[in-house]
């Protein structure tokens, strides 16, 4: 369990101050459970922060994701979303605002979906992460990922990961839900291109599609 | 007239052109598995990124790198603009490094110490008169007689303020690319770019110009997926030549793409449009005269000058004045349909108000004045604003402006009509047919989510007579023949017209294999239904596997191209939306209830990714209409919001009902394949603006419509 591993809260100190991505990363244990999509906060965030210091340097970090150990070096500093991206190649999950508005990077921690770009790595511990990897592939399409290809929810397709998750999750949650709900629910997600009138159908496609217990 | 070899099949005869068919990528892309530029990450890969000038005006007077070069991770620092240069935004670029990881580069872009001294600058243009010599007068045009047309007693004139403001891409990948200079001095780069084919001799110059020797043809670049351009992609940009420097510096993989800040900053911005404007009118709705006094900005750059009188450009009488103001917000860049979604802001609320004048409906007025739009759309565009209006229950919803039911929720209705070109590029495509019946088909070509690899496999499959997945498309790379950069709605033409003409070649070079199996000439085959058949005859025939294995080992070549032989494509596009808007006088937030579009792009290729065009081109143009602004600061010349919590985008919930209808069949389909991706996404603006003042009865005069515009509006005399 991370609760035993000391934590930084801040980031090592090069000269010049704390930006913003220091303040975010820094204060992430404390900052992000707040910032975990969905109705209850996850673990992470209930978990008291240490006053004992990790890092600057990197440290052992073991993340659970789809299923499978992964035993990493890694900077105290470094998100989730990173560690996934960069170390293992998960590619799914993007970075796009790597400030918890745009839910490009969702993924879920312990079945609950969240901005991969506003957890630390080291927060993660302990937790089950599930990457869209995790969920389906090209050959095996989960039940939104083909309700997404049915209704053309997706244009040049880089929020879609991102929105797959989103929807998996909240069809898990609400299995069956109204427009306004659909609206009200997907509102952690943005989409540049304009595919929201496929994703509200395939929303409410794949719902009736998961009702027979095909889960993701 | 015999027919031309390479035409589109007859209408009953189109199999799969025009059908809904699934994008090709969709389900790599639904499942995550669609690798992106942004994604590439060979072993060993470092990673760049750049310092960046805080002030919108500077000149560098010093610079250390020493600190950063010591940092432990820092393989390479390179400084893009040394001393003595001159900045003219915030958020240029300064210093570059590579790092062996991302938080590397941040701890060693905060050890360099540069420093500047501030010049003026300028960042806001709306108000004019504050421009001082930064305003340049760019073009001033006259036309018949406006002096008289506007003193005509029995003219109704209206009059008014208008104007769109400066808006960023924000492409949700943003800009950059992952270089690797490989030892054998090979360059190979994964860009996120609207140009695969001509991004190598691109960053060929830009490179030489940095005195890095290297030749065009050692370039290649690949890229498979695109997280939107917009626009914002057609060059590998100074960050594109800086990875490569970097990579050849260091020996190793690098990959630079912009922080999201930076993207937002200076990786593309739509110039504003603002303008006073006069239109004067018959009783009978005839127009007989335009004035418009317009400016705005691009940045240091050119500003554009939209086309007004929009659409209508044959009105009579015209004095046009345009000024171009220089600002230091960052380069412009074109923006999907590039003038026109602020020239039918200006033209289409200039209208509306001259209709409210006349007592006319707006949708009247445009069809009387139908005559001054060029003539080959006039049809299209009476047609287009029938259907627009009919799907937006006009007759219903419309009403005098200012909506008279009690209470605080106003609904209005409001229209524009839009035009564009979209004439297909120049592309070339290699088509073969191998022994095992397999067929691929390689061009330099790029799918920005448009649709465009749907688009290749439809057109080749239904001309050789095979199932969507029985083509191989392979785009994405600069190894395959040159193809045209994906902007200006130019790839569905030349793509479908380069890789119909291949696949007709390549198919016809079949037919003189297969043709003495069966006992026929060549010309007596077709290929259909996954058969080579004699025509009309399914007894004698071949399956296309058998067929194909006539070749024995020779695979068939041909090579497509367009333009070429036969008309396969057209310019020139119309289109007509309304927007059906409830305000709230009270905190003044506009909801879109539902917004309609028709829209005619000559022959259709695949109506599923056509449609989601036009879906995505209303969502985008309520984002900008509502929502988007790049906001500068008068007091520090920099951007107060280069993040996307407060660079404003539409989310799922605030868009309404989208209506959309592509004009087909007869007077469309034989025009041939014209692009789409731009017109859709011009009329919002327009056509929102109206629907607002329809139901508020005052006009808020510019985009973004925020709460606070409409409340000042009703408070300087509305229905509140
Ligand atoms: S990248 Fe994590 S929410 Fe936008
Ligand atoms: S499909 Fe391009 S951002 Fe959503």
């Amino acid at each position: 369990m991370r609760g035993k591993r000391d934590k930084h809260r801040r980031p090592p100190a090069a000269k010049g101050g704390v930006t913003r991505r220091d303040f975010l990363r820094g204060a992430g244990v404390t900052v992000s459970g707040g910032l975990l999509v969905g109705t209850q906060v996850g673990k992470a965030a209930q978990a008291p922060a240490s006053s004992a210091v990790a890092g600057p340097g990197a440290v052992p970090v073991t993340l659970h994701v789809n299923g499978k150990v992964h035993r990493l070096q890694l900077e105290p500093r470094v998100t989730l979303l990173e560690a996934l991206r960069n170390e293992l190649d998960l590619t799914g999950a993007k970075k796009v605002c790597d400030r918890g508005v745009c839910g490009s990077c969702t993924v879920f921690v312990d079945r609950r979906p969240a901005y991969a770009c506003d957890l630390l790595a080291i927060e993660a511990e302990g937790h089950q992460i599930t990457t869209i990897e995790g969920i389906g592939s090209k050959d095996k399409l989960s039940p939104v990922m083909h309700a997404f290809v049915e209704h053309d929810a997706q244009q040049c397709g880089f929020c879609t990961p991102g929105f797959v998750m989103a929807c998996t999750a909240f069809l898990e949650r609400n299995p069956n839900p109204t427009l306004e709900e659909v609206e009200k629910g997907l509102g952690g997600n943005l989409c540049r291109c304009g595919t929201y009138a496929g994703i509200r159908l395939a929303v409410l496609d794949a719902a009736k599609a998961m009702k027979g217990g095909s889960h993701a | 007239m015999p027919k031309c070899k390479y035409d589109w099949p007859e209408a009953g005869d189109r199999g799969l052109i025009g059908e809904s068919i699934d994008r090709v990528d969709g389900a790599v892309k639904s499942s995550g598995r669609a690798r992106y530029s942004y994604d590439v990450h060979p072993s060993g890969m470092l990673y760049a990124r750049m310092l960046t000038c805080p002030y919108a005006h500077a000149k560098i007077t010093s610079m250390d790198t020493s600190a950063a070069e010591k940092l432990p991770g820092v393989k390479a620092v390179l400084v893009i603009q040394p001393v003595g240069s001159e900045i003219q935004w915030a958020g240029d670029e300064i210093v570059a490094v590579a790092t062996t990881s991302e938080a590397a580069a941040d701890d060693a872009l905060r050890l360099i110490k540069v420093e500047y001294d501030q010049l003026p600058f300028l960042v806001n243009e709306e108000d004019l008169s504050k421009a001082g010599d930064r305003a340049k007068p760019s073009a001033e045009q006259k036309s018949g007689d406006p002096d008289t047309a506007f003193k005509d007693p029995d003219a109704v004139i209206s009059e008014g303020y208008y104007g769109a403001q400066v808006i960023t891409h924000c492409c949700l990948e943003t800009h950059g690319s992952m270089a690797d200079w490989r030892p054998d001095g090979k360059l190979k780069t994964w860009s996120s770019t609207q140009s695969v084919s001509d991004l190598p001799g691109q960053i060929g110059e830009g490179l030489r110009l940095q005195k890095v020797d290297i030749q065009n043809s050692d370039i290649e670049t690949v890229c498979q997926y695109i997280g939107g351009g917009f626009g914002s992609k057609f060059s590998p940009d100074r960050w594109g030549i800086v990875v490569a420097q970097l990579s050849k510096q260091t020996g190793k993989p690098v990959r630079l793409m912009l922080e999201r800040d930076q993207d937002l900053e200076v990786a593309g911005a739509r110039p504003s449009y603002y303008g006073k404007v006069r239109v004067a009118g018959k009783k009978d709705g005839t127009i007989t005269g335009w004035d418009s006094d317009t400016w705005g900005t691009g940045g240091m750059g050119p500003s554009g000058n939209p086309p007004v009188p929009y659409v209508l450009e044959g009105i009579p009488n015209q004095l046009k004045k345009h000024t171009r103001v220089n600002t230091n917000i960052g380069p412009s860049r074109a923006w999907r349909a590039p003038n026109h979604p602020q020239a039918a802001i200006l033209t289409m609320c200039a209208l509306d108000d001259l209709a409210d004048k006349l007592g006319m409906d707006p949708i009247e007025l445009l069809k009387k004045n139908i005559d001054f739009a060029p003539e080959i759309l006039r049809q299209a565009y009476v047609e287009e604003l029938d259907k627009a209006a009919e799907l937006a229950e006009w007759k219903k919803y419309w009403h005098p402006r200012g909506d008279k039911t009690p209470g605080h929720l106003k609904r209005g209705l409001g229209v524009s009509i839009h035009t564009w070109g979209g004439r297909g590029h120049a592309s070339t495509c290699l088509i073969a047919i191998h022994p095992d019946g397999s067929v691929d088909v390689k061009l330099g070509s790029q799918d920005l989510g448009t649709g465009t690899r749907t688009v290749i496999a439809i057109t080749v499959a239904q001309t050789l007579g095979l199932p969507v997945d029985g083509v191989n498309v392979m785009i994405g790379d600069s190894a395959y023949p040159k193809s045209g950069a994906s902007g200006g709605s130019t790839t569905v033409g030349g793509v479908s017209g380069s890789t119909r003409r291949g696949a007709i070649d390549a198919r016809d070079q079949l037919f003189a294999v297969v043709a003495p199996a069966l006992g026929v000439e060549p010309t007596q085959l077709e290929s259909v239904n996954g058969r080579i058949q004699v025509t009309g005859d399914p007894s004698k025939s071949l399956s296309w596997k058998q067929a194909c294995a006539k070749l024995g080992v020779k695979t068939i070549e041909a090579q497509g191209k367009n333009p070429g032989q036969c008309k396969l494509g057209d310019s020139g596009v119309g289109g007509a939306q309304i927007a059906d808007v409830t305000v709230d006088t009270e905190t003044g937030l506009v909801k879109i209830n539902r917004m309609v579009a028709a829209q005619d792009c000559g022959l259709i290729i695949d109506m599923k990714t056509a449609e989601s065009q036009v879906y995505g081109a209303l969502t985008m143009g309520v984002t900008y209409s509502l929502f988007e602004e790049k906001v500068m600061d008068d007091q520090t010349g920099i951007m107060l919001n280069p993040n996307m919590e407060f660079y404003k985008l539409a989310g799922i919930g605030d868009i309404g009902e989208l209506v959309v209808h592509m004009m087909t069949g007869p007077g469309y389909d034989e025009r041939g394949v014209i692009g789409l991706g731009e017109p859709p996404v011009i009329s919002p603006g327009a056509a929102i603006c109206n629907a607002v003042t329809n139901a508020i009865g005052v006009r808020v005069p510019t985009i973004p419509i925020t709460p606070e515009k409409v409340l000042a509006a009703l408070a300087k005399g509305g229905m509140a």
